[in-house]
């Protein structure tokens, strides 16, 4: 066990070192605020919805770096997905994450299973999941 | 001369490893160790004296209240306390700073009053001031810091006026170590006729203190950061104020006559201690004050700026580290927050973890202070009696493992 192996790949530093859809949406429909209070994290998620699907979305932030990797993941998986569809894939990465189930990950979603190292180290399965917690808010919220 | 590689003898876990490496521990700030002596009068404790104190006419429970009370003495003569009457003890720093602002504080602040604290406070010396401000309309201003994290003083007669009921400042920040020059805070604040209370979470432990000398209305501090267990806390106040203040928690040992219309109180300083105590912490606190007084507070204190002048001058050599806090190695205790660029700090933590190494990463509860420097949080390497140069050289070697794995960062 390394963190080198488990944690720090090159997939999850490129991410982190080059973050997709990274800055402010303009013109939004949603905005959503994500944070991690015990560990300072912060997490904005601006999504522009047409009707039902993610037509755009963008995410800034302060964090480490696999809060904000696994946000530059999430927003680059979601774009231009339906609403169920990107549930889906939140629902999946959660359960592979937080109740170790073998998941099956598309090859779309390979950088996903990237962060599944994390679960070695449970004090930071929060910071990979934050981004996932922060667009489900936003997008329940579109119910109301 | 204090020989940490002696003293690290003393301390169980010290000989431990941590995820296969020999630990080193560097975040003595957030709770130190403890060594067999405090280990073993709990021990005792439970295997020899455990009883209930202040009801028991039998023996175990007579020697129990001996032991608990026998602390009382040592924290009183520790601290410069005139007698034991005006120890209260508590669960911890943050209780301490609650008792008082719970009983004092309702008691004595008013709509308008003022309290005084400062930007470097950690949030126990903050939050329970903001609940009793908002219960009783009150106003809390801060005493500023510099860009060194030093205590902006030239702002104090402007603070610190005829509406201010007390001044509330840390001996030492956790956050940066920085230790302040409080005797002119002290000065200002009795000569507007307000109370000082002294946050010593940081200072009991490092820095020879006589509350006395200082003339400090209250010293709040915990056992658990100066070789004690947790769950043991003091309050100090002046015993004319202790005095006239109402009871907090009611219950068994804090009454004098109780009936069912009504209860009178004890004396002090059963009168703010409800309740069975945290008594065989009590007891191994004792043990723990002996062990400072025996190295010496004045020792630790200079073996701490040895090590802090060691690890500034070897993170000053690394490239792409920030280092907070005040040059002045005089004004410096055992603690030093750093970041590098562009590494988060809980990623830093992660990586020295795995190397055996445990810093604290994070805002350490001084969120004022890290967005005041715009910055989410650092990390902080806090030092104690038994670290060694040896420590900080796998510090710096873990770094480099950082700045190894995060290089294509860090090149930006």
């Amino acid at each position: 066990m390394s963190l080198r192996d488990d944690l720090y790949k090159e997939v999850i530093l490129d991410h982190y070192e080059n973050p997709r859809n990274y800055g402010v949406l303009n013109p939004y429909s949603i905005h959503e605020r994500g944070v991690n209070p015990l560990c300072g994290d912060e997490l904005e998620l601006y999504l522009l919805m047409k009707e039902d699907i993610v037509e755009n979305i963008m995410f800034s932030g302060k964090g480490c770096s696999i809060s904000q990797s696994s946000g530059s993941m999430m927003t680059e998986l979601v774009k231009g997905k339906n609403k169920g569809d990107a549930l889906s894939i939140m629902a999946k990465f959660k359960k592979a994450i937080l109740e170790d189930s073998n998941e099956n990950f598309s090859e779309d979603e390979a950088d996903l299973e990237s962060l599944l190292g994390v679960k070695k180290y449970p004090v930071r399965v929060k910071c990979a999941v934050l981004a996932w917690n922060t667009l489900e808010q936003a997008l329940k919220e579109r119910e109301l | 001369m204090l020989d940490p590689y002696r003293l690290k003898t003393d301390f169980p876990i010290l000989q431990t490893t941590m995820n296969g490496k020999p630990l080193v521990f560097l975040d003595s700030a957030a709770s130190s160790q403890k060594p067999f002596q405090v280990i073993d009068a709990i021990d005792k404790y439970y295997k020899e004296q455990n009883a209930n104190i202040h009801r028991g006419v039998y023996y175990i429970s007579q020697k129990a209240t001996e032991l608990y009370e026998r602390t009382r003495i040592k924290v009183a003569e520790f601290i410069g306390a005139k007698c034991g009457k005006v120890i209260i003890f508590t669960r911890n720093t943050t209780e301490s700073i609650n008792l008082v602002t719970q009983t004092w504080g309702r008691k004595n602040i008013g709509r308008g009053d003022v309290i005084v604290l400062t930007e470097l406070e950690h949030h126990s010396n903050i939050v329970p001031w903001q609940m009793l401000a908002e219960e009783k309309s009150a106003v809390i201003k801060y005493i500023p810091i510099n860009s060194d994290s030093s205590l902006d003083l030239s702002t104090l007669d402007t603070l610190i006026d005829y509406r201010t009921k007390i001044v509330a400042v840390s001996q030492m920040s956790n956050a940066t170590g920085t230790i302040h020059d409080i005797k002119h805070i002290v000065q200002k604040a009795h000569s507007v006729g307000a109370l000082f209370l002294l946050d010593g979470a940081q200072g009991a432990c490092h820095i020879k203190t006589n509350v006395q000398e200082l003339d400090v209305d209250f010293y709040a501090f915990s056992a658990h950061k100066m070789l004690g267990p947790t769950g043991v806390g003091v309050l100090y106040g002046k015993e004319e104020i202790l005095e006239r203040m109402p009871p907090w928690m009611g219950g068994g040992d804090m009454i004098n006559d109780v009936s069912l219309e009504r209860s009178t109180y004890a004396d002090l300083p059963a009168r703010l201690e409800a309740g069975t105590p945290n008594i065989s912490g009590v007891i191994a606190f004792k043990e723990a004050i002996e062990y400072l007084e025996k190295v010496g507070l004045d020792e630790i204190h200079h073996h701490e700026k040895i090590l802090n002048e060691y690890a500034l001058e070897r993170l000053n050599n690394l490239s792409g580290i920030t280092i907070y806090g005040v040059n002045d190695l005089d004004k410096r205790g055992g603690v030093i927050s750093f970041n590098l660029d562009g590494v988060h700090a809980h990623d830093v933590g992660s990586i020295l973890d795995e190397e055996g190494i445990a810093i604290r990463v994070g805002h350490h509860c001084a969120q004022p202070f890290m967005k005041k420097m715009k910055i989410a949080g650092t990390c902080r390497a806090s030092f104690y009696l038994y670290n060694t140069t040896e420590d900080i050289d796998r510090l710096i070697d873990g770094i480099k493992q950082v700045k190894e794995i995060f290089g294509r960062v860090l090149k930006r």
